[in-house]
């Protein structure tokens, strides 16, 4: 017998849930100026994840999904992408959303039920949630390839979840990715639940990471609870891929320490005692105790974060409730670029029957 | 101008494509170097390289998907599924993505691509080779789906399906491909998309179909203008978004129309025709409207394959039926 190939999976973290550097951190991370605004988005994302939590609670949101114990990947990830990449999220992606320049508003929008929360003012080019999963993964491997095409120097940076690295489109996507040597880089929030099935009943792969490697490109496994860890891993991923380097993915290890959506209540598949060991892990009491040990960070610089997070946000929540909602011929009107003769009917009459404003169809 | 066969102006249609269009980007199985497992793309790798000419791993729903990111990105990607039953794969993207990215983005993105897939029995193919599935696209608020029905009309729908901002599913009959040849002008001159073609002008009653099934209607209706009755003969080309105004104008005229496909009776695209018609034109009509389709079972393999597809007996017989009592 002859062994005609060994592949090995790296795992890499820099911080210790107390925030200690386990092994010399990065240049980047050396500066805690450079961390800080990292600090910041975490926060921010978190406190607009709480806020998003209690609208749908009230009744002034649809269905959202909380990115709750899982910001430092959205955050680590999108931090190290230029403006000019490209972002192709799937629903649990708003952190690194928001880092891109998509706005509060908009996102609640989308979540609050109207189209015009994907019409990002900020990032144009940056793909709307995906819904059915790890579709968007094709759909980046193609974006990659119009980059390669056209001799562009950018990335589509692609995030799916662990349950999404089961199905097909995931494994095809990596596979003409890698066929095609294009700039594209897949993200794995490997959150360890999809909705109620646990990672253990997902695969009986030993890593998420390993199916890269079938592949024939690079995967790596991170602490995706360490942003320090995340960052530097997206970092040399995203400029392999802008150098012309190809494909790789990332498996960052987090956890869901929310419900899988506003429409779940994960106590009845896992034990809330589990849930709360994790917490020792979450990545933004992490990052801060890090910076706490560096003497960048305070409990005034806190207070005063917080204070502004929760203005932004508010903000937010106001620019959003107070958007009239869609008339009825944006239906039609965003269908095709010029609607077909064949439709004109079809929109008269939902303009005929359209509800009175405040009022249900009666 | 050039003697082509349907093949050869999709080949043509594409070529002409690829030189004046730089965004344009072909992607398939076997597509390049081998040219098509039809011979569609013969020709393309060499004169345009393997870069726009590009042959893909072996994946359906990543043809369909990778399209769509490339679409989305700016390039006008015209992917081919080599045969029709390998297109199913497909539907969750051009279901969910190619059909809504430009509505559920306000317009901000969009999907200008082009699937095309060879489709319908007759070339006695192997199993999985000769289906019909336009009425499942055609079902699909977003997409266009267009069947050519000659040479001259395949390569310019594939130029106007090229240039359509939004995404179309061309399906190309394989009994067609090679079935007889047409003088093509290899001009870029596109025809439009989302209307009907007038093929024959007739007072008695109109036969609406599409693709392969066209060439039984013709002939049966050059067998019927043998026995006296005049039929107009209507290609609809452009299935969504559907021209119904040239239907109902035709058979406000004639009062009688039988609609032939080939695909499966049960939720077949003649189904609605027939009940657009119920709506808008009942009053203009002398007789029921039939339908001379595939029956509704599974496609048989090539020994029995003429018995499934409607032949020109089986159309003349449906419009001796609308005539009767008139």
């Amino acid at each position: 017998m002859t062994t005609i190939g060994r592949f090995q999976v790296d795992y890499t973290r820099f911080l210790d849930p107390r925030g200690e550097a386990t092994q010399p951190l990065p240049d980047f991370a050396l500066d805690p100026e450079k961390l800080i605004p990292l600090y910041r988005a975490m926060v921010l994302t978190r406190t607009f994840d709480t806020k998003a939590i209690a609208l749908q609670r009230t009744g002034k949101l649809g269905t959202f999904a909380s990115a709750l114990g899982q910001e430092a990947i959205g955050i680590g990830v999108a931090a190290a992408m230029r403006a000019e990449d490209v972002l192709v999220p799937s629903y649990r992606d708003h952190a690194a959303q928001l880092m891109r320049g998509v706005t509060m508003a908009e996102s609640l929008l989308y979540w609050g039920g109207d189209e015009r929360g994907s019409d990002f003012a900020g990032p144009r080019d940056d793909f709307p949630i995906c819904v059915p999963i790890a579709t968007q993964v094709c759909h980046a491997a193609g974006a990659a390839y119009a980059f390669q095409l056209r001799g562009e120097a950018r990335v589509a940076v692609c995030f799916l979840g662990d349950g999404g690295t089961s199905k097909g489109d995931f494994y095809e996507a990596l596979n003409f990715g890698a066929v095609w040597k294009a700039p594209l880089v897949v993200i794995v929030n490997n959150n360890q639940w999809a909705i109620s099935v646990p990672r253990s009943m997902q695969t009986a792969a030993q890593t998420l990471a390993q199916k890269a490697i079938a592949a024939g490109i690079e995967g790596c496994q991170v602490d995706g609870n360490d942003i320090v860890a995340v960052h530097h891993a997206a970092r040399q991923a995203i400029e392999k891929a802008r150098s012309g380097g190809g494909p790789s993915l990332i498996e960052a290890l987090s956890y869901r320490l929310g419900d899988h959506t506003t429409a779940d209540d994960a106590s009845r598949y896992r034990d809330p005692a589990v849930v709360q060991e994790h917490w020792t892990f979450e990545p933004v009491v992490r990052l801060r105790n890090h910076l706490v040990r560096l003497n960048a960070w305070d409990p005034q610089r806190e207070e005063q974060l917080v204070r502004e997070c929760t203005e932004a946000v508010n903000a937010a929540v106001e620019t959003y409730l107070a958007t009239p909602p869609p008339t009825p011929e944006a239906m039609f009107d965003h269908l095709y670029r010029t609607l077909p003769t064949a439709l004109h009917e079809q929109r008269d009459m939902a303009l005929r029957f359209a509800p009175h404003e405040g009022g249900g169809h009666g | 101008m050039a003697e082509l066969n349907l093949v050869e102006a999709i080949n043509h249609a594409l070529a002409y494509e690829l030189a004046q269009d730089p965004a344009v980007v072909l992607l398939g199985e076997d597509i390049g170097v081998n040219g098509g497992v039809f011979r569609a793309t013969a020709g393309l790798l060499q004169r345009f390289g393997a870069a726009r000419v590009v042959d893909t791993p072996l994946a359906e729903t990543a043809i369909a998907g990778t399209a769509i990111g490339m679409a989305a990105m700016g390039l006008k990607p015209v992917a081919e599924i080599q045969f029709s039953g390998f297109i199913y794969p497909t539907l969750d993207h051009l279901i969910n993505h190619a059909s809504r990215l430009r509505n559920r983005t306000r317009g901000r993105l969009s999907c200008p691509l082009v699937l095309r897939s060879p489709c319908g029995a007759g070339i006695h193919a192997p199993e999985h080779h000769s289906e019909s599935p336009e009425a499942l696209f055609a079902h699909v608020p977003g997409l266009r789906v267009v069947i050519p029905s000659s040479p001259s009309r395949a390569y310019g729908l594939l130029l106007a399906a090229i240039r359509d901002p939004d995404p179309v599913i061309f399906l190309e009959p394989t009994r067609l491909y090679r079935l007889f040849k047409q003088e093509v002008a290899d001009d870029g001159e596109a025809l439009p998309l989302d209307v009907c073609f007038t093929l024959r002008s007739g007072s008695d009653v109109t036969l609406v179909s599409w693709g392969a099934m066209v060439h039984e209607t013709q002939a049966a209706a050059d067998a019927l203008a043998q026995q006296g009755i005049m039929a107009e003969v209507i290609d609809v080309a452009t299935l969504k978004p559907l021209d119904m105004a040239t239907i109902l104008e035709s058979v406000g005229r004639t009062g009688r129309c039988v609609i032939v496909h080939e695909a499966a009776r049960t939720a077949g695209f003649g189904a609605e025709i027939a009940a657009n018609l119920a709506e808008e034109g009942l009053y203009t009509l002398l007789a029921p409207v039939r339908r001379v389709t595939g029956y509704d079972t599974v496609v048989p393999l090539a020994r029995l394959e003429y018995q499934y597809l409607p032949s020109v007996e089986r159309i003349v017989a449906a419009v001796h039926k609308t005539l009767e009592g008139a």
